[in-house]
This record gives structure tokens, sequence and C-alpha cells, in this order.
């Protein structure tokens, strides 16, 4: 079977990637939703993996709540951005200042 | 090299490589499609753990719904990429140093063992959907209901913030129906008597 430590490497090489994506699409709202994703996916995969090394159910029904939660805010923040689009007309986000005072 | 060593590597190859590319492609439909193979590969992966049922629901509530979702939104928004990608390449030597400082670290920290081996295969006739179902219903039954709350908080967030009143559409105000009292459809209005010729009687 493959050791619990490639899985977690794994998750710690897509969790890193992800970071500099969030770095480089500073300006892009809808890169920053996927790369935030893409870290959700890097943790729940550090879960499954514990979970299949311990013998221990938890960490799927925890990663069974993430999705949730991940869905949940993903349409959020989502209609956020549909919402956004029609007032400023960009998704730009130097543009979103307006509570700067 | 067994079967399940190569189909390791091959699909972490595959899942860094569409992480990669999600963060770096300039158009947005792209990076979805990229993710939705990066949520395909880590299904795949996760059903080596012996996690079918959250690898099905992975590709089935992830691929089918919400990167349907994204995939939507990014289409129907008319984005100046010109303006979305400057500075791309400038926050590179930022964002490479405290992502590889982080990896490093995770891996530093896992390179030096941890407990835990790997885990068994289950027995042949073991049902992972059966067995989470019998825990979620059981032990996780409190968070699973709230978990329920949580997705109708978001329904109706998502609904109301997109909800959009169109100023030529006629509807109706329930609320000022029934609070309509006669005085204000009403109006008596005073009228001069009219002046009629009365005939006199006998007069023909």
């Amino acid at each position: 079977m493959i050791p619990l430590q490639h899985y977690l490497v794994l998750g710690a090489l897509l969790f890193a990637i992800s970071v500099i994506g969030i770095f480089m699409n500073r300006k892009n709202l809808i890169v920053l939703l996927m790369a935030i994703e893409l870290m959700l996916l890097a943790v729940n995969m550090n879960f499954i993996a514990f979970s299949h090394a311990l013998n221990d159910l938890s960490g799927q029904v925890f990663v069974f709540f993430i999705l949730t939660v991940a869905a949940a805010e993903s349409a959020i923040g989502l209609a956020i951005l549909v919402a956004l689009f029609r007032n400023f007309r960009s998704i730009h986000v130097d543009d979103l200042r307006r509570l700067k005072g | 090299m067994n079967l399940p060593f190569v189909l390791f590597y091959v699909f972490a190859a595959i899942l860094l490589a569409a992480a990669l590319a999600v963060v770096l492609v300039r158009n947005p439909v792209h990076a979805a499609l990229f993710l939705v193979l990066s949520f395909f590969t880590a299904s795949a992966l996760w059903l080596l753990l012996y996690a079918e049922f959250l690898a099905l629901t992975l590709v089935l509530v992830y691929v089918g719904a919400v990167m349907v979702l994204f995939l939507f939104v990014v289409m129907m928004l008319d984005i100046n990429l010109d303006r979305l990608r400057e500075g791309f390449w400038r926050n590179l030597p930022l964002g490479l140093i405290v992502g590889v400082v982080m990896a490093a670290e995770m891996i530093a920290l896992l390179a030096r063992g941890v407990s835990g081996g790997a885990g068994a295969a289950p027995a042949p006739d073991y049902s992972n959907t059966r067995a989470l179902g019998e825990v979620i219903y059981t032990e996780y039954v409190f968070p699973f209901e709230v978990a329920a709350v949580i997705l109708l908080v978001a329904i109706i967030a998502a609904i109301a913030l997109t909800l959009r009143s169109r100023k030529e559409t006629k509807y109706q105000d329930p609320a000022a129906q029934l609070a309509v009292r006669p005085r204000d459809r009403l109006r008596i209005v005073k009228l001069a008597p009219e002046t009629t010729v009365t005939r006199e009687k006998g007069a023909e």
C-alpha cells in the first residue's frame, strides 16, 4: 500500500501551488475563488489519507462537511461576484474600494 | 513497483500539473476546466484510499454542480483580461518564496516520519457508503443537520444577492392591497343640485 507520507506531501504541494496562485492572481476574483477550492481539496486529501491510515471514519465525515461548506461558500462567493459585476462592470480587485472611507 | 504505486504517481503528477495550470493559464474558462481535471484526478486518488463515497461525491457535487456554476459565471461576465493580468508576473517572486518555503517546511516535517503507516485494504464485503452513513446518522447527526441549515442559508443568500427587480415589471404588493380602506378608493363628491325645469301641474 502507498505510505501515508506520500499523500501528505501531495497535499502540501497542492496547498503551496494554490498559495502561489493566490499571490499571482491577486487582481482576478474568479481565479482567487478557484485557488481557494484547490486549497480545500488539498486539506481534504490529508483528511482522507489520515482517515485511511488510522482506520477511523471521522476524517471522511469531516471531508463530507468540508464539501458542504465549500459548496455553500462558492455559491455565495459567485453570487457576490455577479452582483459586483452588475454594479461596477468589472471584477478587478482594485475597483472594490468603496469601504476605503 | 506494483499497480497502486504507479497509479498514485501518475494521478499525483496529473493533479499537480492541473493545479499549476489552474493558477497560471490566462483564460478563466480554461482555468475552470483544469480545475475540473484536478477534481477528477483527486477523486481517483481518493478511490485508491478506498473512500468510494467521497470520491463519487466529489465528482457529482463538485464537477457536476460547483464547477458548472463557476463556468456559468465565468462565461456570463464580460471581463477585461488584460487589466486582470497586469502585474501577474511581478507577483511571482514573492508568491514563489512563500509557496516554496511553505512546501519545504511541510515536507521537512513529514520526512521525519508520521506515526501510522499505510492503512490496510478493507474486507471485500465492506461498504464505505454504509459505514459512513452509520457514523453520520448516529454520532454526527447534529453536525449533519447544521450542514443542511448552512446549505439553506447559502440558497437564500445566493438568490437574495442576485435577485434583480426590473423596473418595468408590474407586480402586486399584498400588504398595500390589504391595507386599503374604502376612502382610499371611493370618493364622494358633493355636486351642486341640478336645476331641473319643473313643470307646473296643470299647465297643459
